[in-house]
């Protein structure tokens, strides 16, 4: 053992230890605030709900709302589209996840938890940033009859499913409810 | 080289005054005038200094277009409109910038491929390799936050698609990304950060590049041959001999940046970006700007989960990935020989290299489907294979021609063929 390892710690050395630490964590808490004023502001945060009239909506047609700076797909269905989605076997799917807000988040993706609830199966509300990297994706377009993104070339069916593409996710449904027959509330 | 031994000599009594309290003639004199060079440098190796140029000229023109732009969603587009038609010469001065990004990075892809066929990373050039990654890292940065700022379909869509490679990662990608965005997309909070950071990155670009220079005079220049200097007749005064030829050089590259500049200022930007951002409406191909494209095109190879690694995960590791591979290139490299000028193998390795960095800059600008993606996968896996495989086996494997016993004695085998006079080559400073 050396002579530096028997000596006693003094008073100074942990004036020393002690002061270094103060100012770290001093250092730490003055730099939280630059760090923290990058974060969303107040009236980002700020979280609405919209209402959005769907009485115009006949089969076939969509329509694309914004709810918090991102577009909303609101699409009226045609049977022949409910019918495709709802012969897609879940095995085939890549992503077998419902994403649905309104739903527990393992409900499967079969086509009746992506719609929006029973008796209004023919009505897709979902969020329309392509999960990969944030693109808008182009509707009623692509190998599967839904939506394709142009940015990276995902593609997804008739009820939102991500089918072929880097995207990982389907489309997430956003919080949504009926308020009457014809209006939708998101949020 | 700059440690030790200095060969300035203050003459008159300001000159003594000024040595005597801050020796900055004296550093300036050992670092740009009397500082030794190789005598066989090529063109290759003007790059460095054309870098140094473009960085200035970028932050002068960036400096005075700042004073008219205006970093507000609702504005920005228009403040760059003006920029283009009211302010006085101010279309001259957007067009240097836009245009100077390219020339630089156009120099920036010259000065890392002339560094990697003549091994400049090899030892004991480790750091000053790593410190030109961070500061192409800088750049890509840099480059990345000033497309945004004239707020056209590009700049808003290229930042919506390099922020949400954050959210790639699991559990802290989200919340990264709204750090980065300040908002749960791109909008006006975004903008104001980009432009904030846009005008402190070329400073900290202008810090690291000191460190550059100074971990370049600690070593020394490589040169074409790879071998150290050896004797004083290895080497020519930085002035004139290097000053004059990189003057040359770059007398050469400006004429190239002022044809764009003043005959085809948008060639290489994108029309798309002359229509005003729109949150709700893609364009239908989103490209970067040329010289981030075979990135582009890595990211978007990877179109199957590896593993527990989905595709969009995979992508954007492939894409960092490209880049941080290259800080471990120093140890990468098995080979004793620094130079690709004798190493056979290594030589045509690296021009398959380059060509195929090319064709994946290509296929960055075609749209992701069929056999452009199965290109993009096969160019991603040369472009890894290429350091993870190639450089570590060819080091061991190689048998490199022979190497020349001093930059001399290649340089007079050279010119013997020439016919110049041996004694004029062996002591380039004294003729005439």
């Amino acid at each position: 053992m050396s002579a530096h390892d028997t000596t006693e710690p003094t008073r100074r050395d942990f004036l020393y230890i002690a002061t270094g630490m103060a100012g770290v964590v001093g250092a730490g808490a003055f730099a939280w605030p630059f760090i923290d004023q990058m974060r969303p502001d107040a009236s980002t945060l700020a979280v609405s709900s919209i209402e959005v009239d769907v009485s115009a909506l006949t089969p076939g047609m969509s329509l694309t709302v914004k709810w918090r700076g991102k577009p909303v797909f609101i699409r009226n269905r045609t049977p022949k589209e409910i019918e495709d989605a709802k012969n897609v076997q879940l095995s085939q799917l890549k992503d077998p996840i419902a994403r649905n807000a309104n739903l527990p988040s393992d409900a499967q993706a079969t086509d009746a938890d992506r719609g929006a609830g029973k008796g209004k199966e023919n009505w897709l509300v979902m969020i329309g940033v392509c999960t990969h990297l944030g693109c808008i994706p182009l509707g009623q377009q692509g190998d599967f009859g839904g939506w394709f993104c142009p940015c990276h070339g995902s593609q997804y069916d008739t009820a939102g499913r991500i089918r072929s593409g880097p995207a990982p996710e389907n489309l997430p449904v956003p919080p949504l409810s009926f308020i009457s027959d014809t209006v939708i509330k998101i949020g | 080289m700059s440690g030790g031994h200095s060969s300035y000599t203050p003459n008159t009594g300001i000159e003594k005054w000024v040595d005597a309290r801050l020796p900055l003639p004296r550093l300036i004199y050992d670092s740009f005038v009397a500082y030794p060079v190789p005598r066989n440098l090529n063109y290759a190796y003007a790059f460095g200094g054309i870098l140094a140029i473009m960085l200035v000229s970028q932050i002068i023109t960036g400096v005075v277009l700042a004073m008219h732009y205006a970093a507000d969603t609702g504005l920005a587009f228009n403040s760059v409109e003006k920029i283009m038609r009211d302010v006085n010469s101010g279309w001259l001065l957007r067009y240097l910038h836009s245009n100077g990004a390219s020339m630089f990075f156009l120099a920036v892809w010259v000065h890392i491929f002339r560094g990697l066929y003549y091994g400049s990373y090899k030892a004991p050039r480790e750091l000053l390799w790593i410190l030109g990654v961070i500061i192409l890292l800088l750049m890509m940065a840099t480059a990345f936050m000033g497309y945004v700022l004239p707020w056209g379909q590009m700049s808003f869509w290229g930042a919506t698609v390099i922020t949400g490679f954050f959210t790639a990662f699991p559990i802290i990608g989200d919340p990264i990304q709204q750090l980065l965005l300040g908002g749960f997309a791109v909008d006006n909070p975004t903008l104001n950060r980009f432009f904030s950071l846009h005008y402190l990155l070329p400073f900290m670009i202008a810090g690291v590049v000191i460190l550059h220079v100074w971990a370049l005079h600690v070593t020394g220049q490589t040169n074409p041959t790879g071998i150290e200097v050896k004797s004083k007749t290895d080497t020519v005064a930085f002035t004139p001999y290097a000053t004059i030829k990189d003057a040359f050089a770059l007398s050469l590259f400006l004429i190239l940046f002022a044809y764009f500049v003043f005959y085809m200022p948008n060639y290489m930007g994108h029309p798309d970006n002359y229509i005003p951002a729109d949150s709700l409406k893609t364009p239908a191909h989103i490209v970067p700007e040329w010289y981030f494209l075979p990135f582009y095109a890595m990211l978007r190879a990877i179109t199957f989960n590896i593993g527990p690694i989905n595709s969009k995960l995979g992508g954007v590791l492939t894409m960092f990935g490209s880049i941080a591979i290259l800080f471990i290139v120093p140890w990468l490299d098995t080979s004793k020989v620094r130079s690709a000028v004798y190493r056979p193998w290594y030589k045509l390795f690296f021009w398959i290299f380059v060509a195929n960095a090319i064709m994946l800059g290509w296929l960055g600008s075609r749209p992701a489907e069929g056999i452009y993606t199965i290109l993009s996968q096969l160019g991603t896996a040369f472009y890894f294979g290429f350091f993870i495989i190639i450089m570590p086996l060819l080091g061991l494997i190689e048998t490199p021609r022979r190497i020349p016993n001093s930059i001399t004695e290649a340089v007079l085998a050279k010119t013997k063929s020439g016919g110049q006079p041996a004694g004029v080559a062996a002591a380039p400073e004294t003729k005439g």
